[in-house]
């Protein structure tokens, strides 16, 4: 899960990290009131889960009211690539004397937490560690001790920062760690980490995802996912605990296990189709279960045919059938189904579909087969007799 | 021979008084493992059908001296469930549970690096280790397997089945199954399995199934070039997978432009790996390879 940039700097917040003092607002009435109480002058930032916020004109300083109005009101409901700004952050604006970087990540190769610092901040980063990876710091961190402030002063001392903010920013450094770990965050990330004219180091923007795995041990993070702004059927798909990823083409695609249904993506993908959505159903097979897959696969209006993918391992085919026909009783869906049937008791299991005469429903013995079946069907060809 | 579990297998499971660890179980015994023990804290001295179980890992070590232990207790006691079983001296763990936060899993990761070096993890969020006819340990459906040549390292479950199935309906078998699993810290990488299957005589030839997430699979690609004598075939899922979100394995996610599939596929196919562009490709090439006449679409 990925927090917005207040969400992520009250955390910061919270493990001691300096950050500028502001308020998220949602109107632009409660954008002049927030600025009054943080005092002029004043950030007006788009909070969206997406990069290239500035550039889009989604961050704007504002010396009065009459600044806070005009920028207020033109950020909130500014697209920014596809993401609506419906929260704003206003924040007291700094001084800036320089800007670095800091993160900290899980280095999955190194199966090791990773942290990371340049003085040449306020830039995209993987730019700095393509151009001038010297000014990057990588520094890994033993996870069964953490980062000490040892490590850390030597971090910002060879990074490169001036002297007298080298203890200043260990301490930030130190913080993040702290936000990483004790969070469950996967990625701490300050870009720019600032020091201003009166030698202060702070963080003017953040970057944090969090484990989803560990959300119980986190009950305070569940109210910080960005729930507006999500997909709404994602939304429903967490609610009901299934793993739905939306995409943009027009046919739906169901299946059990994560792996399979990735290429199944990949399948239809290369038979000229476009894959309307991600929709791992899991090992269960019964009815209950498969109508309400399907009836999240068919809440979203673009999907023409749908590819029903099972290969039965533990999960039996017939029962699969079975719980196919009954939820097609329940939902009669009105757009063509290719299902294929594979594995543990999969005559069985088609022998059953081909019974029940849905109309509709076309069956494919292999993976290929059902991908091409199910483009021609999305483009409005026929394919011969169902089941 | 196989690699990991075969007829030398002694295994003990925690988790086993539950209503998936005891199914699974069962399932793994009738299949011919030999299961020694289950751990449960709190119903020690109780039995699942004839298997006897134990408060901890040190009992059951005591008792019954398990080399295999299977985990299939609930997230949030899992890890303390596989350090504990390292701790008693158990050489190869296999964990199976799903959702295990990816801390938890460096902490684990780490520790026994450290203080168990003895001790080997498969897993966690994996299917478990199959070598046909010899033993079965985890949810990997074993009818779809026959014994023979072929070792197969896997991210992904019902990928695995899909095209061992289709090695299987090619007339060829298999040595050994392994399921890495797909969270972003495994215990065991593609490197460590290719390791075992090189040195196993009955291993002709590898399959691996990737995927998006992470950089494990150019790594395989590193080691296949320079220590890797048997052919490697490979097949990556998630050319379709859209950068920063989750298709449902936790460590199946592109971040920015790292860990993309065609970025891994290019990464094999530079050092020489053929990679299948479906699973019924990867498989027909592995039949090629081996000799075998390739199936018309399995």
């Amino acid at each position: 899960m990925d927090l917005l940039e207040y969400q992520g700097k009250q955390l910061f917040a919270r493990h001691g990290l300096r950050v500028s003092q502001g308020l998220p607002v949602t109107t632009v009435e409660d954008a002049v009131t927030a600025a009054a109480e943080v005092g002029y002058p004043v950030v007006v930032k788009a909070q969206v889960l997406i990069g290239g916020r500035g550039k889009a004109g989604g961050v704007k300083l504002a010396a009065d009211e009459t600044e806070v109005r005009e920028h207020a009101g033109n950020i909130l409901g500014m697209d920014i690539k596809g993401h609506t700004v419906r929260t704003l952050w206003i924040e007291h604006a700094s001084d800036i004397a320089s800007e670095y970087y800091a993160s900290v990540l899980l280095d999955r190769s190194a199966k090791k937490p990773l942290v990371m610092f340049s003085v040449e901040g306020g830039v995209d980063i993987e730019e700095v560690a393509e151009k001038t990876p010297e000014k990057l710091i990588r520094r890994h961190v033993d996870p069964l001790a953490g980062l000490s402030r040892a490590e850390a002063v030597e971090i910002a001392s060879d990074g490169g920062v001036d002297a007298d903010v080298i203890e200043g920013v260990a301490d930030a450094l130190v913080a993040l760690y702290e936000v990483w770990l004790q969070e469950d965050a996967t990625l701490t990330e300050i870009n720019p980490l600032i020091v201003t004219p009166q030698r202060e180091v702070k963080a003017l923007d953040s970057k944090v995802s969090l484990d989803d795995n560990a959300l119980y041990r986190h009950p305070d993070h569940q109210s910080l996912s960005d729930s507006e702004n999500e997909d709404p059927i994602e939304r429903r798909a967490k609610q009901e605990g299934v793993q739905y990823v939306k995409l943009d083409g027009d046919i739906g695609i169901l299946g059990n296990g994560a792996g399979l249904v990735m290429s199944t993506l990949d399948v239809v993908a290369q038979a000229g189709g476009s894959p309307a959505n991600f929709l791992d159903a899991g090992g269960g097979s019964n009815a209950e279960k498969i109508e309400q897959a399907v009836d999240l696969l068919l809440a979203n209006d673009a999907v023409k045919a749908v590819l029903f993918n099972i290969f039965g391992g533990i999960t039996r085919c017939d029962e699969v059938a079975q719980g196919l026909i009954a939820a097609f009783e329940q939902i009669k869906p009105s757009v063509p189904f290719v299902v294929r049937l594979d594995g543990t008791n999969d005559v069985e299991g088609r022998r059953l579909l081909q019974e029940a005469e849905l109309p509709n429903v076309y069956a494919a013995k292999t993976m290929n087969e059902a991908a091409e079946k199910v483009v021609a069907l999305a483009a409005g060809q026929s394919v011969g007799a169902p089941a | 021979m196989a690699v990991l579990v075969d007829e030398s297998t002694r295994l003990a499971v925690a988790g086993i008084t539950g209503r998936e660890g005891t199914f699974h179980t069962l399932n793994n015994r009738s299949y011919g493992t030999d299961v020694v023990g289950g751990v449960t804290p709190g119903k020690g001295g109780q039995d699942v059908d004839g298997i006897p179980v134990f408060d901890s890992w040190e009992q059951a070590m005591a008792e019954v001296q398990p080399n295999t232990a299977m985990i299939f207790v609930p997230p949030r006691f899992a890890a303390d469930s596989i350090l504990e079983a390292a701790a008693a001296g158990v050489e190869l763990v296999i964990a199976i549970t799903e959702g295990i936060p990816a801390h938890d899993e460096l902490r684990v990761y780490n520790t026994i690096k450290r203080e168990h070096p003895g001790t080997r993890l498969i897993g966690p969020n994996c299917p478990g280790i199959l070598s046909p006819g010899k033993a079965n340990v985890g949810i990997i459906p074993a009818s779809f397997f026959k014994a023979g040549n072929v070792g197969v390292v896997s991210r992904s479950g019902t990928l695995t089945y899909q095209i061992g199935n289709e090695i299987a309906q090619a007339g060829f078998g298999c040595s050994t199954i392994v399921g890495i699993g797909g969270d972003p810290v495994p215990g065991s990488s593609f490197v460590d399995v290719l390791e075992l299957f090189e040195a196993d005589e009955e291993t002709e030839l590898v399959v691996l199934s990737g995927e998006i997430g992470g950089s494990a699979e150019e790594e395989a690609a590193e080691h296949i070039a320079e220590h890797m004598t048997k052919p490697v075939v490979a097949y990556i899922a998630g050319f379709t997978a859209p950068a920063g979100k989750q298709m449902g394995h936790a460590g199946a996610i592109v971040s920015g432009s790292a860990g993309t599939a065609a970025a891994k596929a290019q990464a094999l196919e530079a050092k020489g790996v053929r990679v299948g562009r479906t699973p019924t490709e990867a498989a027909a090439i592995a039949v090629e390879v081996l000799g075998g006449a390739a199936l018309a679409a399995s």
